[in-house]
């Protein structure tokens, strides 16, 4: 059941993202960093974590999730270990994803070309 | 005519004569494009879970955005991913694959400029803004929190 | 009254030769007949598009100096312009010609202002045989001007597609074919659009610019002509051009139409229509060319413009200048 909800959630986020290109023209990378700073603020102020806890992937895949990640890492190794967390837990907390997009991005980069588009 | 003046009439002028689409189908189409690709994640995540019960949630989360990178890449490297996105947009822009596609084809686009100048330079082209400002937000945040 | 932009030509040169060469879906576009040579793939079995680009207006370059029936070693200048950084795929495919060689940068009026150029020095008799071409590569350009080809982006409604295509002509005084017989250089202009996904509207109020200019300097008016065609305005910039024209007491009718809005079929999905230096020049030196010989046009004023942009001033937030230059073509039945 809690699937309707990842759908429901997560194609709502992403309509929404459509609606911001369709109004103002943005482009992709604009898009991107919109809302990886609304995961960011979501996760500061506490908001992520009940909205995940029943909309688990809807909200967890769109990039937003990598944003509430890179806070919810540095506030956590703030708590354990003070000023340096600051610095070391947002990325630690994403490193696997951030590792994975340019690992795959380097391989799949040697092997294939750029096609033209239809 | 005072120059500024007939530039504003102008573009006034234009940005009327520009042809309004209808936002419903692509609204929906990124809608329920969008959808798909968090259940896609829910199911990859649930299956971790079933194949490893002990394993971290936290974990299991990572490997499945580690998964839809992968796939997403893949589906920039033979060319299908672009496709999706020219129907989709915000649909396909906006989860994860998104970020994965932005990395991926700025790194198929310029290996023709070398492996260091082209594919590892222009990798971050698009992308790097994301890094960038997700990582300054975060590092506030720590330091708001050390200080409240 | 300002000065006059026009050179009205005393010995009318001679478009003696021509050659359009396209990517295969422009060949499946409206003019799809009308090419001299459609590619089989977009590299045209180059390792990278710039590569291919270059190769395009080499071969061009060289279709032309055949069907003028002249040989290479008659050609005394080559006049040529892309869109590509430092014009790039001119000058190295001149590389490989023995001829002197003029580059020319006029974005996408480029195939205007290389025959503008070349018809003065062929009326001056400076030369006997003067090569222009032009080309553009979808891309390439997207690459320098917008975004990676496989990003999932999609196309804002007033974009264009970039041609995959050249074009290429031979000027001289002696042999036979359709006649230049007058020039307008153009003015740049710059109405205040920053939008780089809308081109038309940043050209158009040049091409009005400059078809007034012509208009005054030659003591014509649209009816004059059997076609009157800009370059790449597409769909959107031409119906923008029709406006400021009327608002200017000229109205542009029948016989007024853009290279751009009519390239491709309306399943092609290409929006607002066809852009790039390839656009007018393949349209110019296939379609146009060949109305001209059979007789079915008589009169033509090609008018094709180009944005002046780079992506470093349009991100330090400038506005799009537009240049358009025209000329006129007048043809007449070959036996």
């Amino acid at each position: 059941m809690y699937y309707l909800w990842v759908f429901l959630i997560g194609g709502l986020i992403c309509a929404f993202g459509e609606l911001l290109i369709i109004k103002t023209n943005i482009t992709s990378a604009r898009i991107l960093v919109t809302f990886v700073l609304i995961g960011v603020a979501l996760e500061a102020f506490g908001i992520f974590d009940p909205i995940s806890n029943f909309a688990r992937a809807g909200i967890n895949v769109p990039i937003i999730g990598f944003g509430a990640s890179l806070a919810k890492g540095a506030i956590g190794a703030v708590k354990s270990r003070g000023l340096i967390g600051a610095f070391t837990g947002g990325l630690e907390a994403t490193a696997g994803g951030i590792a994975a997009a340019v690992l795959f991005a380097f391989i799949f980069g040697l092997i294939f070309k750029a096609k033209t588009k239809k | 005519m005072d120059e500024k003046k007939r530039n504003e009439a102008y573009n006034k002028y234009v940005k009327a004569k520009i042809p309004k689409t209808r936002p419903w189908p692509s609204l929906f189409n990124s809608f329920w494009v969008g959808g798909l690709i968090c259940i896609l994640g829910q199911g990859i995540n649930d299956l971790i879970m079933l194949g490893f019960p002990t394993m971290a949630e936290q974990t299991a989360w990572a490997y499945t955005l580690i998964a839809l990178i992968f796939i997403a890449s893949f589906l920039t490297g033979i060319g299908v991913y672009d496709r999706i996105g020219k129907f989709a947009g915000g649909g396909s822009i906006v989860p994860i694959t998104g970020f994965s596609n932005s990395i991926t084809s700025p790194a198929l686009e310029f290996k023709n400029e070398g492996i260091i100048y082209g594919l590892c330079v222009k990798m971050f082209t698009i992308a790097g803004p994301v890094i960038v400002s997700g990582v300054v937000a975060s590092v506030l945040v720590g330091l708001i929190y050390l200080f409240i | 009254m300002s000065k006059s932009q026009t050179v009205k030509f005393k010995n009318k040169p001679i478009i003696i030769g021509s050659y359009s060469i396209v990517g295969p879906k422009e060949g499946k576009g409206n003019f799809g007949e009308y090419f001299d040579y459609v590619m089989k793939s977009d590299s045209f079995g180059e390792k990278t598009y710039e590569k291919a680009e270059r190769k395009m207006i080499q071969h061009a370059i060289v279709g032309a100096i055949e069907s003028a029936k002249i040989k290479p070693t008659d050609v005394d200048l080559l006049l040529a312009g892309d869109l590509l950084n430092q014009i790039i795929s001119s000058s190295y495919a001149a590389r490989d010609f023995n001829f002197a060689y003029l580059g020319l940068f006029g974005a996408c009026s480029t195939m205007a202002e290389s025959l503008a150029v070349g018809a003065s020095l062929i009326d001056g008799r400076q030369f006997d045989h003067v090569v222009c071409s032009t080309a553009s590569h979808f891309c390439t350009a997207e690459r320098q001007f917008r975004f990676p080809l496989e990003l999932g982006n999609q196309r804002p409604p007033t974009s264009q597609w970039t041609v995959t295509g050249a074009g290429a002509c031979v000027l001289s005084l002696k042999g036979k074919g359709p006649r230049i017989t007058s020039a307008t250089f153009g003015r740049v202009v710059d109405y205040g659009i920053n939008d780089v996904n809308d081109m038309g509207a940043a050209m158009a109020p040049a091409a009005m610019d400059t078809l007034l200019v012509h208009f005054r300097d030659t003591n014509t008016t649209p009816d004059d002509y059997d076609l009157i065609v800009t370059g790449d305005l597409g769909k959107l910039g031409s119906e923008i051009l029709i406006d400021l024209m009327e608002d200017q007491g000229i109205k542009l009718g029948l016989n007024y139409n853009d290279c751009g809005q009519m390239y491709f079929t309306r399943d092609q999905a290409t929006l607002c229509g066809a852009s790039g230096c390839g656009c007018s020049a393949t349209v110019l030196n296939s379609f146009i060319m060949k109305k001209l010989k059979d007789g079915s046009y008589k009169k033509v004023l090609f008018a094709p413009t180009g944005a002046l942009l780079s992506t470093t001033a349009t991100q330090q937030g400038d506005t799009i200048p537009g240049v358009c230059h025209a000329i006129v073509i007048e043809g007449e039945k070959e036996e």
